[in-house]
């Protein structure tokens, strides 16, 4: 008989066969997070997701700053798409305090948090290259996104915390000759993804490493509750630019890119044609936007949120992103919630991964199009 | 004043310069010389020109130009050259150090990049100097479970057996060979062999899960694909009826096997991929997945050792491919010959006419086999480069669905070709081609 074990504590039945990895988080392939997984053979068994690694408090901080100083902290979580996680913060703030945007900033909104997709979407995809150990893959994409962090730095100042967008519009007014300059930049893009085409998606080994692997089916993808390009590789019709229109995204001419085969191509195929639409998005909101006016709505010195409560959420890079802001007539707010795409992705990890090859893992893992940072908040 | 070393005096370090100078020299005046002499004194010394070489001959001749060209052109056909120098260790650790390189700008250039700048002011051309010191000068770590005197041989046999490997391919004609044996092939199939054991003691003595399964799978790889590796090299040796890689290449000098050969060339070219663990075969050592494979706990100079073998490998496989399918050394007459009157009169330089002895020291044979085994052997390695640019990695599965049937299928073809032209006298002792 084996001692007294305390109680609460249980031994695992241990199998012989099943290996157990710690993957991450000092692992070239893990990011700021821990994948436990087993393995039979070359089999994955069970995966079990351990995030919280890079857990910084910024709801908590939130509630410490009032609605003017949380906007260079929020931004934090995912600074490659930091006016996309400020967006539904602003949208809350101001209608928390009634606050009237300008057209013009509306449109200038637009235009950079589709300029932070993409440089989002490439950065992504070149770690999916390196993934893949696809080299080129990794170099490429890192390269073509400075073209747009040029872009957004001359709008905002900063290379990659814009801290752009404010409650009341953007912060500065575009610079001089923006207009041409950012259709030039993303004419190249829209050629150089042509290339990507080619090297990447086209390839034939890539092709039969990720088609038909991590399926996740329609039925399966809403239930888990996933959203953003995995719910719409899975076959779901569903893009909150569409379905709730923000600002004014509902004067824009752009298309839900959906591809029904739910396995780890079609989700790494989704953000690549999403770029796609990303650059007419931009076309079409820089034909459509007043040409001058202004771009801010001042706001009182340390505006007070009466006893209200909102939610607002945008289409982020990664799915949907909400921010869930009770105030209680002080200018700071009472509480703050980030509802962020990424850890709603990372809960269908341990079904995806069951059963896969070990060599799929990197495919499936980033395909969740999961950014640990942003999850652990 | 310096922040890194504070203490740092200029004329302490001089100081201590002439200190080591000094007791160097008296210690090798004191003890070294003496050594050398005692040492020398039990070595069978060689007889050039029917003199017996006496150190003292050596140092008197060493003055004299007309005697030190054929010490040099008997040195330079010992076998301890033919190891150290020329067609042995030194070429391919050269051709290797150039490869590594050469791969840097190569895959930067096609990735919009720059690569190694800085280092050698031009195009970071030292580099690869700084790259070796860096990691001479780093601390090895043995992880305190391994299996330390087989962790610590690991790097070592691998090196030594990619060496022997290189120590098979025949450079240029008139013997430019290490080892020449009339079942050369059989030899490199022998040598290819030892590389899987070597990296699952590797990665057992590790004592890892990451190398384990690593090791592992450069098992599997390597023995997937060394069947088919065997099998698309047997049609050669049905066309040429000689083991002896030296015979091979003598017998491309009209048409190269490539042309009747064209499968097996294209399926030894995947398998050497695939046994140089390269994009997109590099699975033993997919970071994403297995941190860095069987190399994991590696670290310093015992990494630097692996990664010199997998470049001295590299440029063995390349080699043997150029022997076997391209012509080695063979190709039109391009070196210009050694001018005539300076064998016939000598060298005039003012009152003085010098006849000197010996001279070429290299035949223009072999300075054209060279130059043609070289450009040929390079032309492949770009070719071995190439895919990392343009590939990601494949999967275990796909990987040995595709060395076990595809290439043993591929390879089964051309045998039967190879036999078809034997048969119907095309080829062969008698055939129409000769």
């Amino acid at each position: 008989m084996a001692t007294q074990l305390p109680p609460g504590i249980q031994l695992e039945k241990v199998d012989d066969r099943i290996m157990t990895l710690n993957v991450g988080p000092q692992h070239p392939g893990s990011g700021h997070m821990r994948l436990i997984i087993k393995v039979d053979g070359d089999y994955i068994v069970s995966c079990d997701p351990d995030p919280g690694y890079v857990h910084r408090g910024e709801e908590k901080m939130a509630e410490y700053r009032n609605y003017i100083q949380n906007i260079p902290h929020l931004e934090r979580p995912v600074i490659h798409d930091s006016c996309n996680i400020l967006y539904p913060y602003c949208l809350a703030v101001e209608e928390l305090l009634g606050i009237e945007v300008p057209e013009r900033a509306k449109y200038i909104r637009v235009i950079a948090s589709e300029l932070n997709r993409c440089i989002y979407t490439l950065y992504w995809l070149a770690i999916y290259g390196i993934f893949l150990g696809h080299s080129t893959m990794f170099m490429w994409p890192a390269g073509d996104r400075e073209l747009f962090i040029d872009l957004l730095e001359a709008m905002s100042g900063a290379r990659v915390t814009h801290a752009y967008l404010v409650p009341g519009g953007v912060r500065n007014d575009l610079p001089a000759n923006f207009e041409e300059r950012c259709l030039r930049q993303v004419d190249y893009l829209e050629k150089r993804l042509k290339e990507y085409q080619s090297i990447f998606y086209k390839n034939p080994i890539l092709i039969s490493r990720t088609e038909g692997t991590g399926i996740l089916s329609r039925t399966d993808a809403i239930r888990l509750g996933t959203t953003g390009s995995v719910l719409r590789a899975s076959g779901v019709d569903y893009d909150i630019r569409k379905k709730e229109p923000y600002d004014v995204y509902e004067n824009l001419d752009f298309e839900t890119v959906v591809r029904k085969e739910g396995d780890s191509y079609a989700r790494s195929y989704i953000p690549y044609l999403e770029m796609f639409e990303s650059c007419r998005i931009i076309r079409d909101a820089i034909r459509k936007m007043p040409k001058s006016g202004s771009v801010r709505t001042k706001l009182k010195p340390n505006p007070k949120g009466g006893n209200d409560e909102v939610y607002k959420r945008v289409e982020s890079g990664r799915g949907s992103l909400g921010y869930y802001i009770v105030s209680n007539n002080r200018p700071e707010p009472y509480r703050v919630k980030i509802s962020v795409g990424s850890f709603r992705n990372l809960i269908c990890m341990p079904y995806l991964l069951k059963g896969e090859l070990l060599g799929n893992m990197p495919s499936v893992y980033w395909g969740l199009n999961y950014w640990p940072v942003e999850a652990d908040r | 004043m310096s922040t890194i070393a504070p203490q740092f005096r200029l004329s302490r370090f001089i100081g201590s310069l002439f200190d080591i100078i000094f007791w160097v020299l008296l210690i090798f005046s004191l003890a070294g010389l003496p050594l050398v002499f005692i040492i020398l004194f039990y070595i069978k010394l060689p007889v050039i020109n029917g003199q017996l070489l006496t150190p003292y001959l050596a140092l008197t001749w060493m003055a004299d130009p007309s005697e030190t060209i054929p010490i040099i052109k008997a040195l330079i056909h010992t076998t301890f050259f033919h190891v150290v120098a020329f067609p042995g260790f030194g070429f391919a650790a050269l051709i290797a150090a150039a490869t590594i390189f050469v791969e840097r700008k190569f895959l930067a250039k096609i990735q919009l990049r720059v690569g190694p700048l800085y280092c050698g002011k031009i195009e970071g051309i030292l580099q690869l100097m700084g790259d070796g010191l860096k990691l001479i000068s780093k601390e090895i770590i043995i992880p305190a479970k391994a299996d330390k005197p087989i962790f610590w041989i690991g790097p070592l046999l691998f090196v030594g057996t990619a060496g022997a490997l290189v120590s098979l391919i025949p450079v240029a004609p008139g013997g430019w060979v290490v080892a020449n044996p009339n079942v050369g092939l059989l030899a490199v199939f022998a040598t290819i062999g030892f590389f899987p054991i070597i990296s699952v003691l590797t990665a057992w003595a590790a004592n890892n899960k990451w190398t384990f399964i690593g090791g592992l799978r450069a098992l599997h790889q390597m023995i997937a694909f060394e069947i088919p590796l065997i099998l698309s090299l047997l049609s050669i040796v049905i066309l040429t009826g000689t083991l002896n890689l030296s015979q091979i290449v003598e017998s491309q000098q009209h048409y190269w096997w490539i042309v009747f050969a064209p499968i097996s060339a294209i399926v030894f070219f995947i398998c050497i991929l695939a046994e140089l663990e390269r994009i997109p075969f590099d699975l033993p050592e997919a970071e994403s997945e297995i941190v860095a494979g069987w190399l994991t706990e590696f670290s310093g100079m015992m990494y630097g050792l692996i990664q010199l073998g997998t470049y001295l490998k590299l440029y063995a496989f390349a080699g043997l491919f150029t022997v076997l399918f391209l012509g080695g050394w063979n190709g039109p007459m391009v070196w210009p010959p050694f001018p005539a009157d300076i064998i016939t009169h000598g060298i005039t330089i003012g009152p003085i006419t010098a006849q000197i002895a010996g001279l070429p020291l290299f035949d223009q044979n072999m300075l054209n086999g060279t130059l043609w085994f070289v450009i040929k052997t390079v032309g492949v390695i770009l070719l071995i480069l190439l895919p990392r640019g343009v590939f990601p990695r494949i999967r275990i599965d796909m990987l040995l669905h595709t060395g076990w049937y595809k290439l043993i299928g591929l390879a089964f073809i051309n045998i039967f070709i190879a036999l078809g032209l034997l048969y119907a006298g095309v080829l062969g002792p008698g055939g129409l081609i000769q």
